[in-house]
């Protein structure tokens, strides 16, 4: 196997309070390939978006890394000095967050955010950065990019302005893009829009996405494996299509039933008892175990590993051989 | 139509002044502006049914709702309520006997609630005020009875909304609106700020409570599986005109409008069938000036010139000139 | 409040105060508790001045001249009397003088922030729920009143009252037109913050959900809206109540205050500062470092529950 673009072992990220340590990230681990987009998805306090603000070092305290390693394409980057995480943000890494709003700066020209960070990460000159500017807001489908290369982002419309924050990621040509909730605050019909953009991009450059995002249907589009997340552990990882048809774990079965579908025909939808726990009182051994349906006396005692299933990975006790006798597995 | 729908909507209008201040108006020599957020919406509902409004932002959808419950004065048209005209209920008498009948759950359930109120008196605020019940210890006993109706325990009353997750908020928030023993509930995107394990708890209940006391439902959304799983009839908005109304599933089935059609073309779904897309054309235009004629020409596949001139009205439920002149098969 | 009488608190209630976010933030904070502590002191020791204070310095009966110059902690020369802050050339016990000085200073103090308290939030409330004119009438007013200082809106309420009040009545009267010329000059600070609070909250859907069942301005304003923007008007109040005890001392100060009979703080001050060149500096001193040491506990107190009632900076 070649070597992964990112690799993400144990990743451990904790919160000190005066109540005690929180664990936002308990022993994370995924890998993503060369032009692969992984989708990370879970629902609100999974930890999906700690991943990612952790990969790139943004960790701001009480919070820090409190164990793991973040390996970009060989390089441990996690343990990097301020000023070098700083440097590889934007030129290896790239970023795309929910609200495009926030990642332009609405004072300066669009083409002037652009112009900069090329020219803060490559050493082409004023004319030439320009030109590369607008062949990137080209190449991710804003129409006559010359001239809107000089417009204010409040001039753009929402989609629009997705379009150039793609593009402001793109300016370096980072191996690895983060995008967290890129389409969340968008319409449906330009939320399929830029789905496209970004799957078309990674196609044609081969760059690598984490597709972090609460929204499954847009996993389901975008992403060819999926990482299921849950209390701040991996739950389940593998290619979407098996993960979205035969879901393993029993949280990614409930939460693929729970969701409506426009095609499908349940008169009434799978109902996960309870709510994810909040971080101050996860629980002991599998952090499911409260709310899960199969649950036995094991899931109370020790927390479940990731382990080879058919193709993909899941961490439950269920399927491990050691436990097989003493009950009977899902189909 | 039957007979007579529970709820009569009749070419809802809703403009909204969104000019400058004065000052600025005069310097920079500039009119006044308006939004027309609604625009000629018509629609009924049955007893006991759930009709949806979906549609996206801008589309009118949450401010065709809070004309509906009377937050919001219409600037033109009629709601009528079990024959009861909404404007026309003058005396405070019979305009507060309306209301009891009504109630509304809102989208985001961290605003919803008084942070500073205890569980217990917020749901029991309603009981007080339309006199339901008199005596502490009954209204006391009725809010347990609520709360376990929700799947909540009698003595979460005593508790403050921050000490409740947003499902369970959401939960509170029905009991809220079933303690006036109201039969209409208007829910503006009840479960659009939920994550999915917590939206199907909710939809669930929501379903169950309409069969145990008859509920009719105004379900505003933007996510058309969610309307699909809930709605008996559903009407698709764009720029504050109602384009297409149909029932639930025939919607889905078969959409005539293209704007639906593409709306159902761009929702990613599950299935993953592979599905070519369209490619959607085009975003929603500024609401301020939006385009003549039908709205949504500049982006329809089928646009032809008159199109362009004339607003389509609603001919048996589809408001398209193309689909109504025939020219394609609906 | 309709609140119901709580049920007995079982006793982890009291731990779980003691735990609470709140409360550690201010255990925490050595000198918050420092400056509570003092201020708690200088509150309760003008609330009992009858009962510690050793003289009573408004007793003319009692009042021996000479007495009077007694050095702090010091034989009087004549009379062998010991006073501990010294006292003043009628013999009168500055200590005791300034037990009952801030009593007076408080009164007023507390006074003119609930009546400013009362009306800003009142104004400030109407402002924002109402909107329109209403609004702007309240807002423009408020902006004019800021525009000027203070203390020279004080002054004006206190002239104009001084010409409407019979001169038998005046020095009576002296109390009440303080209260009124400070409270009357502090409201638009609330009446803004107020008004901006009340503008967000108002568009928060609790406030729909109370309309709908077809509750009345008033009521929602009193009930759903008021506790919500009460946060930021307490750290005002907090604030404002050293400011006040502050003009007020500046109003006595210039002479047109408390009179000699009932003095203030800032009226010791006044008679203070005559004696300050010719070496009884301990009249001047000690109601002085008083004033001080009260103004700076009440906004250090006041600026810890600025922040602590901020969510942002948690």
């Amino acid at each position: 196997m070649t070597q992964p673009v990112l690799s993400v072992q144990e990743l451990t990220v904790e919160f000190v309070t005066r109540r005690g340590t929180l664990r936002a990230l308990d022993k994370v681990s995924f890998d993503v390939a060369r032009g692969e987009v992984l989708g990370v998805v879970g629902e609100s306090g999974a930890g999906k978006s700690v991943t990612g603000s952790a990969i790139i070092g943004l960790i701001d305290p009480p919070g820090r890394i409190a164990g793991g390693k973040v390996v970009l394409s060989g390089e441990r980057v996690d343990n990097l000095p301020p000023e070098e995480m700083r440097r590889l943000r934007g030129k290896r890494i790239g970023m795309i967050f929910q609200d495009p709003l926030t990642s332009l700066n609405p004072l300066y020209r669009v083409g002037e955010q652009l112009v900069e960070t090329i020219q803060t990460h490559t050493d082409l000159n004023a004319a030439d950065a320009r030109k590369r500017a607008i062949a990137l807001l080209d190449e991710v489908g804003i129409p006559a990019p010359d001239r809107r290369i000089d417009g204010y982002p409040h001039e753009f419309s929402g989609g629009m302005r997705q379009r150039v924050v793609i593009a402001l990621a793109l300016c370096a040509e980072p191996e690895f893009i983060i995008a967290d909730e890129p389409t969340t605050a968008l319409d449906v019909s330009v939320q399929a829009q830029i789905i496209t953009l970004i799957k078309r991009l990674c196609k044609e450059r081969g760059t690598s996405v984490m597709l972090v995002t609460h929204d499954m249907g847009v996993i389901a589009e975008t992403a060819d494996r999926v990482a299921v997340m849950y209390a701040g552990r991996v739950a389940e990882v593998g290619p979407v299509r098996d993960v979205i048809k035969e879901p393993l774990h029993p949280y990614t079965q409930g939460l693929m039933g729970a969701i409506p579908s426009i095609t499908g025909e349940a008169e009434r939808l799978v109902q996960i008892p309870g709510s994810m726990p909040r971080l101050s009182s996860i629980p002991k051994g599998c952090a499911f175990n409260p709310r899960c349906s199969k649950v036995f006396a094991r899931c109370h005692v020790e927390r479940p590993e990731l382990i080879d299933v058919g193709g993909h990975q899941v961490a439950c006790h269920l399927y491990d051989q050691a436990s097989a006798g003493k009950t009977e597995i899902a189909a | 139509m039957s007979e007579q729908a529970f709820v009569q909507v009749r070419d809802l209008k809703r403009v909204f002044d969104v000019s400058k201040p004065w000052l600025n108006r005069v310097l920079e020599r500039q009119d006044k502006q308006f939004l027309k957020a609604v625009d000629g919406v018509s629609f009924d509902i049955r007893k006991g049914e759930t009709f949806a409004l979906v549609g996206e932002s801008g589309s009118g959808k949450s401010t065709v709702a809070r004309m509906v419950v009377g937050l919001l004065h219409p600037s033109g048209g009629t709601v009528s309520i079990d024959g009861v005209s909404m404007s026309d209920a003058k005396a405070a008498q019979e305009r507060q006997r309306l209301r009891k009948r009504i109630q509304m759950i809102f989208q985001d359930p961290y605003a919803s609630l008084n942070p500073r109120w205890r569980v217990g008196r917020i749901i029991a605020e309603p009981i007080h005020a339309f006199g339901i019940i008199q005596g502490d210890a009954a209204i006391t006993e009725r809010v347990g009875e609520l709360l376990s109706l929700v799947g909540l325990h009698p003595d979460d009353g005593k508790k403050f909304p921050h000490e409740f997750s947003g499902g369970q908020r959401q939960r509170i928030a029905i009991a809220r609106a079933l303690a006036s023993n109201a039969e209409f509930i208007v829910c503006d995107e009840p479960t659009s700020a939920l994550d999915v394990s917590v939206q199907a708890q909710i939809l669930n209940l929501m379903r169950d409570l309409q069969q145990k006391f008859g509920l009719t439902y105004l379900f505003i959304s933007h996510n058309l599986a969610v309307v699909r799983h809930m709605a008996t009839r559903i009407g698709v908005m764009y720029l504050g005109r109602l384009v297409e109304v149909s029932d639930g599933k025939q919607l889905f089935a078969a959409p005539r409008h293209p704007y639906t059609r593409m709306l159902l073309d761009a929702v990613p779904d599950l299935a993953m069938v592979g599905k070519p897309r369209e490619g959607v054309k085009g975003e929603i235009p500024n609401p301020i000036n939006p385009p003549s004629g039908c709205t949504f020409h500049p982006r329809c596949p089928l646009v032809f010139d008159r199109c362009r001139v004339e607003n389509p009205p609603v001919i048996d439920g589809v408001a398209c000139h193309a689909v109504n002149a025939g020219r394609v098969a609906a | 409040m309709t609140d119901k009488p709580l049920p007995v608190l079982p006793p982890s209630r009291l731990a779980q105060l003691w735990d609470s976010d709140l409360v550690y933030s201010f255990r925490s904070s050595p000198i918050t508790v420092v400056a509570s502590i003092m201020a708690l002191v200088l509150v309760l020791a003008a609330v009992f001045a009858p009962l510690i204070a050793p003289y009573d310095p408004f007793d003319p009966a009692s009042l021996d001249l000479s007495d009077g110059f007694s050095r702090p902690m010091q034989p009087n020369e004549i009379t062998g009397k010991v006073f501990w802050l010294g006292s003043d050339g009628q013999g009168r016990d500055i200590f005791s003088a300034i037990l009952y000085g801030s009593r007076v200073s408080l009164i007023v103090g507390a006074a003119s922030v609930l009546l400013s308290l009362v009306l800003g939030v009142a104004l400030g409330l109407v402002a924002g729920y109402v909107g329109g004119r209403t609004e702007a009438l309240i807002m423009r007013v408020a902006d004019i009143q800021l525009s000027f200082p203070a203390i020279l809106v004080a002054l004006l309420v206190f002239g104009v009252a001084r010409g409407l009040i019979p001169p038998a009545l005046q020095e009576q009267m002296t109390l009440l037109v303080l209260v009124i010329a400070i409270g009357l000059s502090n409201w638009a600070q609330y009446a803004r913050t107020v008004r901006g609070s009340t503008l967000v909250e108002k568009n928060k859907v609790y406030v729909d959900a109370a309309r709908l069942i077809g509750l009345k301005a008033w009521p929602v304003m009193l009930k759903h809206v008021l506790p919500n923007v009460a946060g930021p008007v307490l750290v005002i109040a907090t604030i404002n109540l050293a400011l006040a005890v502050i003009e007020e001392a500046t109003l006595s100060f210039l002479g047109v205050g408390m009179p000699p009979t009932q003095p203030s703080l800032g009226t010791l001050i006044r008679f203070g500062q005559q004696y300050l060149f010719s070496g009884e500096w301990w009249i001047l001193l000690f109601p002085s470092l008083v004033l001080i040491l009260f103004a700076l506990s009440i906004n250090l107190f006041g600026d810890w529950l600025r922040d602590a009632l901020n969510p942002k900076l948690r």
